[in-house]
């Protein structure tokens, strides 16, 4: 191992984290004007923002369904999301993420409130530095909460990867591109996995791990997305603003 | 207003351990009570959430403003405020009419006030213009605010909005789709406006009503 690189350094990680420790996550709840609901997220390198609409008219029509609201969920990145251009538009990647992100996401809205409607969700990479489908699913689930839609409770995600034979929470770029395996999980507060995925190989064991390991992160997340909601409002009853009129 | 009890509350948060007091907004789940909302916790008899945002979804017996957007064979398709739009059937129009002379009583972007009279299952809704409070709004000005803000405007016991009526010496109605409806002279619906879009900000704190009122008192020392 010694004239190979290494991912860690004295048992800390390249970009100065512990194996166990998320990056710095930023949520904002209620950033966009015309959207019914949008949140901007910063995941260590990731910069995403969603916006929620609706529920509102399904066109084309015949995708409506008579007895709930159907969901629709667009991930997408900006061409200069990457380091290397990103070809604008759908590609097979993004179909894949908004399909998976949707599922993650759909047990937990009430659809069956809004027959006949439909809910849009998109997602805005801005910039990506690995794990860009959990950040796209935590500000989604926020936005959902802002747009006043109906939830049992939000979701949370968060990825775990394995580098140097080692779990790791919230792999940042070098250590998903290099590494032996990423897995991204999404969770309700209450423990029900709605999303898990995994490249690369895990053994049982590892597995168990990673799913644990991935568990603690989402937790952690959703105390910032509460944050990040019930701020919101007592930005708006901030005493600041007050001497705008009333 | 109380200012007990009004915590902000996100879907999925625990409110209460008995089932019996699950009310608006609220689902149950292994005997507990859980907010599906995010928005204001009210505890009365039983918790409800009310909602900080969302869409207005219409329920008999309400009564709405709406904007007639499209004329069929024999009914009027206005737009609500909501997901779901309202028809209007010709038989629902005071006086009897017939169907080539519909463009002539209500055209498209007409605006009128009228009632649920009946929604089914996959949210068909029926409005109906059959009643002597309701009927085509041609003068004065209509604004749009969310329907959650709706009992602000109204406020507690009408106080808000009777305050708003005789302090501008306007007429008012406040539709449950949260369309307003104003008419006085010019200077007096701007002044309107600009109150119920202060509301509408201002929704969820206490105390609103002698606010708006030292607010108006500001306003028309400034005109005079």
């Amino acid at each position: 191992m010694d004239d190979k690189l290494s991912f860690f350094k004295d048992g800390i990680r390249l970009d100065g984290r512990r194996p166990g420790e998320l990056r710095p996550v930023k949520i904002e709840a209620g950033v966009l004007e015309r959207a019914d609901g949008s949140c901007y997220i910063e995941m260590g390198g990731n910069k995403v923002i969603a916006a929620v609409y609706g529920p509102r008219e399904v066109h084309p029509r015949h995708l409506q369904k008579v007895t709930r609201a159907i969901v629709r969920y667009r991930y997408n990145m900006a061409s200069f999301s990457v380091e290397e251009r990103k070809r604008p538009g759908p590609d097979r990647r993004s179909h894949e993420v908004s399909k998976v992100s949707r599922e993650a996401l759909e047990p937990v809205i009430l659809t069956h409130y809004f027959p006949r409607s439909v809910i849009d969700v998109f997602v805005e990479v801005l910039q990506a530095d690995a794990g860009t489908r959990t950040a796209g699913i935590n500000a989604a689930s926020v936005a959902l909460a802002d747009a006043g839609v109906p939830m049992k409770s939000l979701v949370s995600s968060c990825a775990a990867g394995k580098v140097d034979g080692q779990i790791i929470l919230d792999p940042m770029k070098d250590e998903d591109n290099f590494g032996e395996g990423d897995m991204p999980l999404a969770m309700t507060p209450d423990g029900e996995v709605t999303l898990l995925q995994a490249d690369g190989r895990f053994t049982v064991e590892e597995m168990r791990e990673a799913m644990e390991t991935a568990r603690k992160g989402c937790e952690q997340i959703y105390e910032i997305q509460k944050k990040a909601l019930i701020d919101r409002y007592s930005r708006l009853e901030d005493p600041k603003e007050e001497g705008s009129g009333v | 207003m109380d200012r007990i009890d009004r915590r902000v509350v996100i879907p999925g948060e625990l409110l209460a351990e008995d089932p019996k007091k699950a009310g608006e907004g609220t689902y149950v789940k292994d005997d507990k009570v859980y907010s599906q909302l995010y928005g204001l916790v009210n505890h009365r008899d039983k918790i409800s959430v009310i909602p900080l945002a969302g869409k207005y979804v219409p329920s008999v017996g309400d009564t709405v403003i709406g904007i007639v957007g499209d004329i069929t064979v024999s009914n009027w398709i206005v737009d609500i405020n909501s997901p779901y739009e309202g028809l209007l059937h010709i038989s629902e129009y005071p006086k009897r009419i017939e169907r080539d002379e519909m463009a002539k009583y209500l055209r498209i972007s007409s605006s009128i006030m009228v009632r649920v009279k009946d929604v089914d299952s996959t949210k068909k809704v029926e409005l109906t213009l059959n009643d002597r409070r309701l009927g085509t709004l041609n003068t004065g000005r209509v604004v749009e605010i969310s329907y959650t803000r709706v009992p602000r405007v109204i406020g507690k016991g009408g106080s808000m909005i009777s305050m708003l009526k005789k302090e501008l010496n306007c007429n008012m109605f406040v539709g449950q789709n949260g369309r307003i409806w104003v008419n006085g002279s010019d200077e007096d619906m701007d002044l309107v406006l600009k109150t119920i879009l202060i509301i509408e900000k201002k929704a969820h704190t206490t105390g609103l009503t002698d606010r708006i009122m030292d607010f108006l008192r500001t306003e028309k020392e400034a005109r005079s």
